[in-house]
């Protein structure tokens, strides 16, 4: 009696049973890409306890590792089950891959080893509890070291890199203007818009001046050039550095004595205090821009009227206000950006990580600070 | 003697050089050129790799080694020639018919070029997962283990990520990976650099011993003088932006071109054993 299973019409395996002992069968292409019907009908085989069993590799026409391992597995698992395995048929070549077959016969650990779900949550919040207490100490100690660094320009100026600053400058301040121009003068429309239709109602259309000034100038100019700045740089800053650290380039210039401050963090830090005033500045005026070409279009306010109107609202802090907070929020951006590049570690997936974290972090950080100032602005009463 | 042998294969027409592919070899280079923009890198190279040879390639630093390298894989562009394989040429091929040529070679990069992100065992079954449909993840798990073993890396390296390798152990896994699939044609660039000499040798051996027991063919760029006279059946020697010339180790040692003479007869080659015969 024999069974057999012709798998395609390519690899073939097929056992045949004369007096007490069993021959199989093995022919056609046993290679990688036939492994997976073949792993099958293998597993498929069965045979009377203790026969000797002969595995006959002659119609095999190639055999490739994939095709060696499976001959070698099948052979060490009916052997442990105490049968008298033999081969025979086989050419040197094909022989020799099933000798290399079991010399490397070493299941090894794919991944990790994972500790069972309780143990592993327990560790997790352990974990997380050490982390957070660990990056607030790590994270003060790289302010501590920026403020060093800086320090030292005041006696030491011709350390500080001018051209990388400038550059910098560029990049970040210069070329987001143009995004940075069109969300604010979009917001501005938007505002005087919805404020005139409210307004409309108390027949206190004028006033839709003083909500655009207002809310232009204090909350939504220096907001959103923060925010977009954040996205921007804050998260090309990350992976700047988090790739340099990833190709041990942050190492290298470790070693060459040349300080990742002086040449990666302060020309950041410092390009982004002094463009992040100038871009808030310049939203600013297209906000305005944006509210009093709609104030114009649809409240009929004429642009000089919309102007003195402005200068006299102006008057007060308003400008001041959004204005202090943008350095502020330009240093906490260098700072979150330039910390987690440092914190990436060796992979591709780091860098991704610490990128999305730098930015949900600093977007996190400047709403949470500009609720407080907002509120400590109120209570001093600018 | 060798020099007209280049000389022929630069006189063959392009159904020739098809022709041969469907024969006895398994890549034939003719006329190619590569440039980044500026002059040209690599300007009328002609070459045939045999199949079922370790085929070495050997020149100064810089001369355009991995340029050759990555543009016969079809990675960087060529300027001009054609690259004959399996009686196609390559270049010209589709996106998709270029990929399925792609899976009779493997490649081991200079840096390694493992994915950070999966363990050194995921990343030798990443061939296995993406060509081959249903297979079991035992079996992958099996063979990804006789594999690493294969280029001899210790059973606890399987669970770890690439980065947590030194940078011998990372070339290895990279061999491991290229060769996961048992590939007609192994690239490798540079694959002994950074091996300790006796890793270097063992390496040597592994190489010898695919090719006898898969007949696979082994295109490697290497500085190790230990490898090209141990496991390499014949030498190309990249200068002047060509294949300069071909042959056995003893075709170089006759050879009177400057840069030939002073890399096969220097301190270092007689250290090998080379200058000796
Ligand atoms: N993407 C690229 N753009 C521009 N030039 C390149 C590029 N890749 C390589 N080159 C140039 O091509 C030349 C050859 O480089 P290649 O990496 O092939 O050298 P090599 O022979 O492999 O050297 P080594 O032995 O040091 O690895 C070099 O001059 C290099 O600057
Ligand atoms: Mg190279």
């Amino acid at each position: 009696m024999g069974q057999s299973a012709a798998i395609g019409n390519q690899p073939r395996i097929s056992q045949d049973r004369t007096d007490g002992s069993a021959t199989l069968q093995a022919g056609g292409a046993w290679v990688a890409t036939n492994s997976p019907p073949l792993f099958e009908s293998l597993k498929a085989l069965s045979f009377h306890k203790d026969e000797p069993i002969l595995v006959d590799l002659n119609r095999i026409d190639r055999l490739d590792t994939a095709g060696a391992w499976l001959l070698y597995r099948t052979v060490r698992d009916l052997r442990a089950a105490g049968h008298d395995v033999e081969y025979r048929g086989g050419t040197e070549e094909q022989m020799s891959l099933i000798e290399q077959a079991t010399a490397h016969d070493a299941l090894c650990l794919i991944e990790p080893p994972e500790p069972n779900v309780a143990i592993r949550m327990l560790e997790d919040i352990g974990a997380s509890v050490m982390r957070v207490g660990g990056q607030a100490t790590a994270s003060l100690a790289f302010v501590g070291l920026l403020m060093e660094t800086l320090w030292r320009y005041t006696s030491k100026p011709q350390r500080f890199r001018l051209t990388a600053t400038v550059k910098q400058m560029e990049l970040i301040g210069l070329n987001a203007m143009p995004i940075v121009g069109l969300i604010s003068f979009l917001i501005g429309i938007v505002i005087a818009h919805q404020g005139a239709y409210q307004l409309r109602l108390f027949g206190a259309e004028i006033f839709t001046v003083n909500l655009v000034v207002t809310a232009v100038l204090r909350e939504f100019g220096i907001l959103l050039s923060a925010i977009i700045i954040a996205g921007r740089s804050g998260s090309a800053f990350t992976a700047e550095i988090g790739s340099m650290k990833m190709n041990e380039e942050i190492d290298a210039m470790d070693t060459l004595a040349i300080s990742p401050m002086d040449t990666l963090v302060v020309p950041r830090f410092i390009a982004l205090v002094v463009m992040m005033p100038l871009l808030t500045f310049y939203a600013d005026v297209v906000g305005l821009l944006g509210g009093g070409l709609i104030s114009w279009l649809s409240l009929g306010i004429e642009p000089m009227q919309f102007l003195e109107r402005t200068h006299d609202v102006i008057l007060g802090w308003d400008l001041g206000v959004g204005l202090i907070k943008a350095p502020i929020f330009g240093a906490l951006i260098a700072l979150i950006g330039c910390y987690e590049g440092l914190a990436t570690e060796g992979s591709a997936e780091s860098v991704g990580h610490h990128t999305t974290k730098s930015v949900v972090e600093s977007i996190f950080m400047i709403i949470v600070l500009d609720a407080f100032f907002s509120i400590f602005f109120t209570t001093i009463g600018v | 003697m060798v020099a007209e042998d280049l000389e022929r294969l630069h006189r063959q027409s392009p159904e020739e050089a098809r022709q041969s592919t469907l024969k006895d070899v398994a890549i034939a280079i003719r006329g190619l050129e590569v440039g980044f923009g500026g002059s040209p890198i690599i300007q009328d190279l002609d070459l045939d790799i045999y199949r079922g040879e370790v085929i070495g390639i050997v020149g100064g630093s810089g001369t355009g080694k991995s340029v050759l390298m990555r543009t016969v894989i079809g990675l960087n562009k060529a300027q001009a020639g054609s690259v004959w394989a399996f009686g196609e040429d390559f270049l010209t091929l589709s996106y998709f018919e270029q990929r399925r040529i792609e899976k009779r070679w493997g490649v081991l990069f200079q840096q390694g070029a493992l994915f950070s992100a999966l363990t050194v065992a995921q990343n030798v079954q990443v061939p296995m997962r993406e060509h081959i449909r249903g297979m079991p993840q035992e079996l992958m798990d099996e063979i990804a283990s006789m594999k690493l073993s294969m280029v001899g890396l210790p059973p606890d390296a399987a669970p770890k990520l690439p980065s947590e390798l030194s940078g011998g152990m990372k070339k290895r896994a990279g061999i491991a990976r290229a060769i996961a699939l048992d590939p007609e044609i192994l690239f490798l660039d540079e694959p002994t650099a950074g091996l300790d000499p006796i890793g270097a040798a063992a390496f040597d051996d592994l190489i010898a011993h695919l090719r006898k027991t898969l007949g696979l063919t082994v295109v490697m760029i290497t500085h190790d003088l230990d490898s090209l006279v141990t496991v390499c059946d014949r030498i190309a020697v990249l200068a002047d932006k060509r294949v300069k010339l071909v042959g056995t180790i003893d075709d170089m040692l006759e050879s009177d071109h400057p840069w030939i003479r002073e890399y096969f007869h220097g301190p270092r080659s007689r250290a090998a054993g080379v200058g000796k015969r």
